[in-house]
């Protein structure tokens, strides 16, 4: 008679010489499937705190960010993220995407998508990052609807990481307010420096274009001369171009260029 | 003492996995350029390490010869990933600057080379012992370059500044070499020397000797 008891299945299974394959087989899978659920649980269980970190990370930066801008705070009283007006840009067009939420909207993975970014030509790709995402978040703050501050995301190849900052520019979308990096992996020491306040205090009221529109704030080698020009870091340079070339590409026509146009005639 | 606990105390300087055996030099060059950064990793680690030494060696007895290193990865992967995420959901701040040196763990020698080499052919309690001491004899090292590192290179220790820098305004200039990779060899390599100076029996017989002398080299 066939002994249905499940123990004395379990029994006959460990009784099994460790080399047949019928043991081979069920030990790999039970390791696996254990594995598997135990990653599972943790993940899952984990993921509601993992994703409030990020997002306070994010909104950390930005309020550090706008407390660093002069006079700001003065203006619209306590700064905080509320005050932030956050709208999704098509940057194409330079309009809104009124369509998508900007709470769940995604920049790494709307950069990683096909369907919702465009490769870009290498000749065209100052910020070396090979695909741009069509849509991309703005954070406007206004008063008695007069623009004070557009802050806008960014990021570009440094010397080993992607570098990813807010722009903050002026009413007059022409003057850099504040830059803030909020995420890079350069070398320790050496290209981290790029976070360094001092240097990022370097790019408030700099001047993003000439009266022509064409964009000449860039970082330099050996001392910046104009408004236009902001000193590279010693031992840093391709970290500091990095956040250079980041400025001028997301400013520039393939970034928010299209956007900022419409906004400053008034049209969005 | 106990002979058991034996195995926790030795791996700490008579066994130590990285200044004995060389094991675990990569992550130990890149998480000691803060000694906050060297105290999350080898807390990781050492967690990993007995409990993945305990887990093996419950199960050697039915783990098949011909994938037990498949089962020892799988099972030290996964409790790779549960500390990875938790330390993301616990201590964000810290994860991102450990980035992705904790998932490296899985690939430690360190850990591999325990439960290969030990769990799997004694009893759980000394397994654990042996992968707890392991993990301390890793981190001992790890905290020292950490120390040596952060105090030199920056100046301060945990983030509290010890030396006041010239940049902060002080006397002191801080060591660049100090945060780049190549300072963690020389210093693990000067640790090297001083506990092979202490304890002469660790250092190795040469596999063949330079044949000098009158009739060196031509006999």
């Amino acid at each position: 008679m066939a002994d249905l008891n499940p123990l004395s299945w379990w029994r006959r299974f460990l009784a099994l010489p460790n080399d047949s394959s019928v043991k081979t087989f069920l030990v790999a899978f039970m390791v696996a499937s254990v594995s598997a659920v135990a990653v599972a649980v943790t993940a899952v269980s984990l993921r509601p705190l993992q994703d409030a970190n990020v997002a306070r990370e994010r909104e950390q930066r930005m309020a550090e960010m706008l407390a660093s801008v002069p006079g700001l705070a003065d203006i619209i009283g306590d700064v905080d993220a509320d005050a932030l007006e956050t709208r999704i840009v098509d940057l194409d067009s330079g309009g809104f995407a009124e369509d998508i939420d900007p709470a769940t909207f995604d920049i790494a993975a709307a950069s990683a998508d096909p369907e919702r970014s465009t490769t870009l030509d290498p000749a065209d790709d100052v910020a070396g990052i090979g695909r741009r995402p069509d849509m991309m978040p703005a954070y406007l703050v206004r008063s008695d609807d007069k623009l004070l501050l557009a802050i806008l995301p960014g990021y570009a190849a440094g010397y080993q990481s992607t570098i990813r900052a807010y722009v903050a520019l002026e009413g007059d979308l022409n003057t850099i307010a504040a830059v803030s990096i909020y995420e890079q992996g350069e070398t320790p020491g050496l290209g981290t420096r790029i976070t360094d306040p001092a240097w990022q205090a370097q790019w408030a009221g700099k001047r993003v274009a000439d009266d022509t529109g064409e964009i000449k704030l860039q970082v330099v080698r050996g001392g910046s001369g104009s408004e236009f020009e902001v000193d590279a870091i010693t031992g840093a340079t391709r970290s500091s171009m990095g956040v250079s070339n980041l400025v001028r590409f997301w400013l520039g026509d393939l970034g928010f260029g299209p956007f900022l146009a419409r906004l400053r005639d008034g049209k969005v | 003492m106990l002979p058991t606990l034996r195995h926790l105390t030795e791996p700490i300087v008579d066994g130590n996995p990285v200044t004995l055996q060389i094991l675990g030099i990569c992550s130990a060059l890149a998480v000691t350029t803060s000694l906050s950064t060297a105290l999350t990793m080898s807390v990781a680690l050492t967690v990993t390490a007995g409990a993945a030494s305990l887990l093996v060696s419950t199960l050697r007895r039915h783990i098949p010869s011909s994938i037990r290193l498949i089962v020892q990865i799988t099972i030290i992967a996964s409790l790779v990933i549960v500390i990875d995420q938790v330390l993301r959901a616990y201590a964000y701040g810290m994860s991102q600057r450990l980035s992705i040196f904790v998932g490296l763990i899985i690939t430690n020698c360190v850990v591999l080379g325990r439960a290969e080499g030990f769990a799997m052919r004694n009893p759980p309690l000394p397994s654990l012992l042996d992968g707890l001491g392991n993990g301390i004899g890793y981190s001992a090292i790890l905290l020292i370059v950490g120390t040596i590192r952060e105090l030199l290179g920056a100046g301060s220790l945990f983030g509290y500044a010890v030396l006041p820098t010239v940049a902060a305004g002080g006397w002191f200039q801080p060591l660049g070499l100090m945060l780049l990779a190549p300072s963690a060899f020389f210093i693990i390599a000067l640790l090297i020397w001083l506990i092979r100076s202490w304890k002469p029996e660790q250092v190795e017989q040469p596999e063949f000797r330079l044949r000098t002398g009158p009739d060196g080299g031509q006999a």
